[in-house]
């Protein structure tokens, strides 16, 4: 079963989310701030990673740096999932090495959930 | 028609208050004033040269003077557009905060109810505790939206305070039992001291509760790694004085003249790891200052801060 780790400090979106990709077959794991979740994937090594960009504790750039020094996360590919849209924080996050990038409010949970299932496909 | 829009313009002490401006700040009225001043200056010089034809020193020293004086009114003139466009640069960055704030809980609850509408949740009772979150999420935003009604209210002056005698260590020790999991999520220490036999104070329940919690959630949200929030509640003359001590981030100092503006967010370290509407701070004082107290802050960069308010005893 492949695994996803969800980056999100909104706990009802991390479930919801987490919900629907549990029935489509994947196991979640959820962090609600930065610093746990880039234990969390130096530990779990997940199939993929979900990141919100404002985050507690470590911000989610800077978790994504994280992922990508480290030898063992570095091809964990990562979507962003977040509500800023500003070109520079886009270009930043896709500069950073982030796979995606999807703005919430622009995308339906089920266009969520097929671009995750594309990418692990 | 064209008529009425200049005499509108005219008008400037209409629009300096539209703006929100002194008069010594609004550039409608000091051009006018400038137009005034050079008018009555080449008029006064007109007839003093007539009369000191002999001593052009006279005559070229008050032209220097009045020149001096258009110069500083020019310096007005310019701190009021400067002010203008500071007030406007605010506002636009408050729309990308706002909406982005209410974004967030709105993309939740789009999400939610895509859940629920897609029949997947099959169980009352799955059912059930997705509505319950949804029913947070709504409060948050009724909340951040009551955020945006107290500004304007602020701005009118129509606070609508509504005074009773409070407590004020029943109040906190209330509050700081809501904290504790918050605190204890972001290995923060929550301290509270406080003096025995505090009198009461005339203020609004609701709203000094709001202005706490302002500062609490502050002291807590900017700390990084763990710390400590210490809250001292005691009495100074007439007054009840409450601060609440962080070892957090700190504000940088060249932020801090504007950390009781509205819209106005830090630029640290924190930025990307804290959301926030910038408008806390800016309700707090307005509501501490209505209802006749005093409230400030003390900080340093990357050693913490002290916010207080003073609330009069009566």
């Amino acid at each position: 079963m492949k695994t996803i780790l969800f980056i999100e400090d909104e706990s009802t979106l991390q479930k919801t989310v987490g919900q629907i990709l549990e029935q489509e077959g994947y196991e979640i794991k959820g962090a609600l701030d930065g610093e746990t979740g880039l234990a969390l994937a130096k530990r779990e090594k997940p199939d993929l990673i979900l990141l919100d960009l404002i985050l507690p504790k470590l911000d989610g750039f800077e978790v994504l740096k994280g992922l990508k020094q480290d030898e063992a996360t570095r091809s964990i590919p990562v979507i962003i999932l977040t509500n800023l849209e500003s070109s520079a924080d886009v270009e930043r996050a896709l500069d950073l090495g982030a796979s995606t990038y999807l703005v919430k409010a622009n995308y339906e949970l089920e266009e969520v959930v097929a671009k995750i299932k594309d990418i692990l496909k | 028609m064209a008529f009425r829009k200049f005499y509108q313009q005219l008008n400037f002490v209409k629009q300096c208050r539209r703006y929100g401006l002194g008069l010594w700040q609004c550039p409608s009225f000091l051009v006018i004033l400038i137009g005034l001043i050079t008018i009555g200056a080449m008029l006064g010089i007109y007839f003093i040269a007539n009369q000191y034809a002999q001593e052009p020193e006279i005559v070229a020293l008050i032209i220097l003077g009045v020149t001096a004086v258009l110069m500083i009114i020019g310096y007005f003139i310019i701190q009021g557009f400067n002010q203008l466009a500071e007030v406007s640069q605010m506002k636009s960055e408050f729309v990308s905060v706002a909406s982005h704030q209410l974004r967030t809980p709105l993309s939740s609850l789009k999400w939610s109810l895509n859940l629920i509408l897609s029949g997947r949740l099959k169980g009352f009772q799955e059912q059930e505790a997705q509505l319950k979150m949804m029913a947070e999420t709504n409060q948050r935003m009724i909340d951040l939206v009551n955020d945006l009604l107290d500004v304007s209210r602020i701005e009118q002056g129509e606070m609508g305070l509504r005074p009773e005698k409070i407590d004020l260590l029943k109040l906190l020790n209330d509050l700081i039992g809501e904290y504790a999991s918050l605190a204890q999520a972001s290995n923060v220490d929550l301290e509270f001291e406080a003096e025995k036999n505090l009198p009461e104070v005339s203020a609004d329940p609701r709203r000094i509760k709001l202005v706490i919690q302002n500062l609490i959630d502050n002291a807590i949200r900017y700390i990084t790694g763990g710390g400590r929030v210490k809250i001292r509640l005691r009495r100074q003359n007439n007054f009840i004085r409450c601060e609440v001590n962080d070892n957090g981030v700190g504000i940088p100092k060249n932020e801090q003249k504007y950390i009781f503006h509205k819209f106005f967010r830090s630029q640290n370290i924190m930025k990307y790891q804290t959301e926030g509407t910038g408008l806390g701070l800016f309700i707090a004082r307005a509501i501490i200052k209505a209802s006749g107290g005093k409230i400030g802050f003390k900080s340093r960069e990357g050693k913490g801060s002290i916010f207080w308010f003073e609330l009069p005893i009566k």
